[in-house]
């Protein structure tokens, strides 16, 4: 049987987290193993590996995708967001202040993956706060703890708030 | 009273929906979760693992696989030779205990049973290994369906039993005269709740870390149990206990998969210790799904009597559960069918009740405790059988109901099982579900909604549960592990700050949040100002962890206990420097204060004047500001709920969607709000997931065919329904704290408030819904036959 022998070593060079970095890879390696084990971020969680529970997903280009679906060499010349960077970011701190009002954490493994998902959709600054359209946004990532209870109800104050403060501005 | 006494008054932060301190480290991508722990020189494991169900091992090749660079070894069960077999016992009579070498030796009972180890520098090559390792197998027969494992000995999975039935156990209460009685009335049925996988998000995941210089031996865990791994360990291994240290991280979740001994977390730890090498395994999804305890699996054949007004005469029930291949450490395989049958009685008084169950093993992956062990099961089967007499004599759900729960002024009551129910609201949950704006909103509903492309239906299921058992009772039948008492140590360090150290393990209950508000209370202090630790052995020395509804009845019991004992010893330091008696003293969110003068000192200085500063106490009063006490709640205390659902099935598609849900329960004193609502949205939502979607299949060779999140379903936030609470505060006395475990009773009334739904949506049919999960293909056979009927 041949065997990928990925022996060879190839070299990206991409942004994470605002930060350019270069490495050199196997060319086999999966986004998430690299972005946990190699560079040692280990906010991104591997939950299925196989694209269901959303517990890896992260920010490509702009766009949140799953990081056990893609190699590491794909990244090459591209732009990556995992939840250390967006920790950085201030305009989601309501965002995470309403998780925690709402206890839309647990354990905690899945939260990286709807922090991630959650940004991008409030990147496209939702209109309303409609349960129905957060539910289904949300149903790309799966929480076994919470029951989503808390989850929806701080994406729904959220959105909430900040309409209500465009309104005033 | 001393009139020159200023009043002050101690805020109390138990039942406040204080935010957890624990979630920043979550929200920031900063937590630390077993496989995020990486140590130099780490090898990695993968696991050969059994693709037959039921076999002998003929041979194992692997010289190829030796020849891959970054493989440092392939072991086999030769090489694990000095360990014991993993072996559960039980001191319940008739029982037989299974043995499971660690690394199979010459037969495989289950996919997914480990046959040989590769030990490799990275996974990546390792799993290049697994290519390169042939196993051939003598095939056996697959002993799959346990009714015919049950009566057919001549397939044994464990010939030393010579049977597959490694449990019957019968209860007996009361007479079987009333089947002679004219008035008596009776509906019956064959009811089956399917096998489940708890799924954690976060897999499981182990490393263990040798230290040379002391041979001692540091095992991550993703584990519920630190205590109980680290006493097996021990005894498996032949290692001293303090020699090893069991260290739950952040746990992504358990759910009981997590709560029981694996030979995973044996092999690492003893790979690391033979090897002198940090050693880690960390499990796909796929391994998950094979070898992470499965639950539930049962047949249950119940019959309900009753007398013309609908008042229950008699139970009779017969359950036959799978355990799968092995009896599970430590709780046995007995657990979750034992349990079926002990609670099938639930909360109503039925004067006599005949019972029967067989626990037996198939070449299935083992199964273990589940969320509401047991109870799940129970109270589908019972709270059909109660709506379906309520149906036959045209009675109210809630009326049978009512007629039937054990009244408060008969408890405690043992019921036929032999279960005590103590200090409960039975009644009162189900009054306050049915006085609720929640139900008129849905009759209301069910009402407007009537139309061609759906079916509507509501159900409610009443029930109530056994939690924070204390020693006088065993979690799991015969079990000869201690589980009823807890230990907590409170210290004041040099520095005046407050440590708690507790033997539980959180793993996402928010414990480190509710601990602190019950210490908080009792000693004076800001929660936020106190650090609790926990799932660490090196630290709490005795306990065996988080399962069973226990943490807060058990841990708080004896965090309330410790920090009397501390308080009492501050009061005593504090007296002196304040000049005053220790009763003229109060201590509020840190401040020690005298109520006759105005002196006041806080932690701080109380600290320094103990352990520094040597001129102002007396040596006698500079006793370390310590204390250590364990609690025991000797029996348990009961949690009870009633549940309404509100279902909608489309015409078409057969889909059943849950609108509305409703918890109306008693969990005695609440420590935070917010934390309950959770744990029961939570709960909640995994019955849902019983109720209509999980469900493990393995076909009729023994292969899982349900082995990914695909083919596996499980509720996203599109499947789940926003769910209310409303909360009955009954107390129990003689508990410290009056709290009561609640963390399961959202999956234990769940699958019968929603197959009561279904079955009210559908009762223009003649259908009864007695299986689970109520999936499309199950409803489409029900309803093709219901039709024909
Ligand atoms: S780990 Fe990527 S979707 Fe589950
Ligand atoms: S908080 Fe545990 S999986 Fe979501």
């Amino acid at each position: 049987m041949p065997l990928i022998k990925s022996s060879e070593k190839i070299s990206v060079t991409f942004t994470l987290n605002g930060i350019k970095l270069s490495k050199n890879i196997y060319p086999r390696t999966l986004l998430s193993d690299f972005l946990r084990y190699s560079i040692g971020e280990t906010g991104t969680h591997v939950g299925c590996e196989h694209g269901i529970c959303g517990a890896c997903t992260i920010i490509f280009n702009g766009k949140p995708i799953r990081s056990c679906l893609m190699l590491a060499s794909q990244v090459n010349g591209h732009e990556l967001t995992t939840v250390e960077g967006i920790v950085k970011d201030k305009n989601l701190d309501d965002l995470r202040a309403a998780f925690k009002k709402h206890h839309a954490l647990q354990c905690g493994f899945c939260t990286s993956g709807f922090l991630i998902t959650i940004s991008s959709y409030l990147n496209e600054n939702p209109e309303y706060a409609d349960e129905k359209e957060i539910r289904k946004i949300l149903s790309g990532n799966v929480c076994r703890c919470t029951g989503y209870v808390g989850i929806v109800d701080a994406v729904l104050e959220v959105i909430k708030k900040r309409n209500e403060h465009k309104k005033n501005a | 009273m001393n009139k020159d006494k200023k009043i002050l008054m101690r805020p109390k932060y138990i039942g406040k929906p204080i935010e957890r301190f624990e979630d920043s480290k979550y929200l920031s991508g900063n937590a630390k979760y077993t496989s995020d722990i990486n140590i130099d020189k780490m090898l990695q494991l993968v696991f050969v693992r059994s693709d037959e169900s039921h076999a002998k091992i003929k041979y194992i090749e692997y010289k190829e696989a030796l020849k891959l660079e970054g493989i440092i070894d392939v072991l086999t069960f030769k090489d694990f030779s000095e360990l014991n077999q993993i072996t559960s016992p039980s001191r319940m009579s008739n029982y037989f205990a299974t043995y499971q070498d660690v690394v199979a030796k010459n037969k495989v009972r289950y996919v997914g049973e480990i046959i040989a180890v590769i030990v490799a520098k990275n996974r990546y090559v390792g799993e290049d290994a697994l290519e390169l390792i042939e196993v051939d197998y003598e095939s056996l027969d697959p002993v799959i369906d346990p009714e015919e494992a049950a009566s057919n000995n001549k397939i044994l999975l464990h010939e030393n039993i010579g049977s597959n039935v490694i449990l019957e156990r019968s209860f007996s209460h009361g007479t079987k005269d009333y089947i002679k009685s004219k008035n008596i009335k009776s509906v019956s049925g064959k009811f089956k709740l399917s096998r489940k996988s708890p799924i954690a998000i976060e897999n499981r995941c182990y490393l263990s870390d040798y230290d040379i210089g002391s041979g001692n031996i540091t095992l991550y865990s993703s584990t519920q149990i630190p205590g109980v791994i680290r006493d097996a360990l021990s005894k498996i291994l032949g290692i001293a206990g303090n020699k090893i240290n069991v260290k739950a991280l952040d746990v992504g979740g358990g759910f009981g998969g997590k709560g029981s001994l694996y030979p995973e977390e044996i092999i690492v730890t003893y790979l690391s210790k033979k090897l002198k090498k940090p050693i880690k395994w960390t499990s796909d999804r796929l391994e998950d799904f094979l070898t992470t305890s499965q639950a539930f699996e049962e047949i249950i054949e119940a019959k309900l009597f009753f007398d013309d007004d609908g008042k229950f005469i008699s139970l009779e029930g017969d359950v036959i559960g799978n355990i799968g291949a092995y009896s599970i450490f430590p709780w046995t395989g007995a657990l979750e069918p034992v349990q079926v049958i002990g609670f099938l009685p639930g909360p109503y008084d039925i004067k006599n009740f005949h019972g029967n169950v067989k626990c037996v093993v198939t070449s299935k992956s083992p199964t273990g405790p589940y969320r509401g062990v047991g109870r799940p099961a129970a109270v589908f089967v019972l709270e059909r059988l109660v709506d379906m007499a309520a149906k036959s004599i045209s009675m109210d759900p809630f009326t049978i109901r009512m007629k039937n729960l054990i009244d408060t002024k008969n408890l405690p009551y043992r019921i036929g099982s032999g279960i005590i129910w103590n200090d409960a609201g039975f009644k009162e949950c189900l009054e306050k579900s049915k006085n609720s704006n929640f139900f008129k909103e849905i009759i209301d509903i069910k009402n407007k909604k009537k139309c061609n492309r759906t079916w509507i239906g509501y159900g409610i299921s009443t029930y109530a549960e056994l939690t924070g058992i204390g020693s006088k009772i065993s979690v799991a039948p015969g079990m000869p592990i201690n589980t009823g008492s807890e230990t907590a140590t409170i210290e004041i360090d040099g520095t005046g700050s407050v440590s708690g150290i507790f033997a539980i393990a959180s793993h996402g209950q928010g414990l480190e949040t509710t601990l602190a508000q019950i210490i908080a209370d009792e000693i004076g202090i800001k929660p936020e100002d106190i650090k609790i630790t926990h799932g660490d052995t090196s630290k709490a020395k005795h306990g065996t962890g988080t399962y069973a509804s226990r943490s807060a009845v058990i841990g708080g019991g004896a965090a309330i206990k410790t920090a009397r004992v501390l308080r009492k010893k501050i009061l005593k330091v504090a007296a002196y420097l304040l000049e005053t008696d220790p009763n003229n003293i109060e201590i509020i969110d840190g401040i020690i204060s005298s109520l006759n003068t105005n002196k006041s000192i806080n932690f701080s200085e109380l600290a320094n004047s103990v352990y520094s500063d040597m001129e102002t106490l007396p040596v006698e009063l500079r006793d370390s500001l310590y204390a250590k006490e364990s609690y025991d709640p000797i029996f348990g205390a009961t949690t009870t709920a009633t549940h309404i659902a509100l279902v909608e099935i489309d015409k078409q598609t057969l889909k059943v969607k849950v609108l509305k849900y409703l918890v109306s329960e008693d969990c005695g004193k609440v420590i935070n709000p917010m934390i309950v609502d959770g744990q029961v949205h939570g709960g909640v939502a995994q019955g849902i997931g019983v109720a209509l979607l999980e469900k493990i299949n393995y076909d009729n060779q023994g292969q899982l065919t349900t082995a990914n999140l695909v083919d596996y379903k499980i509720p996203t936030a599109s499947e789940i329904p926003k769910i209310d609470v409303v909360h009955t505060e009954h107390f129990l006395p003689e508990n410290l704290g009056q709290f009561k475990g609640m963390g399961e009773g959202g999956t234990i009334g769940a699958p019968a408030a929603i197959a009561n739904a279904v079955a009210d949506a559908l009762s223009d049919y003649n259908i009864n819904i007695n299986e689970l999960p109520v999936n499309q293909e199950y409803l489409f056979q029900l309803l093709k036959n219901g039709e024909i009927r």
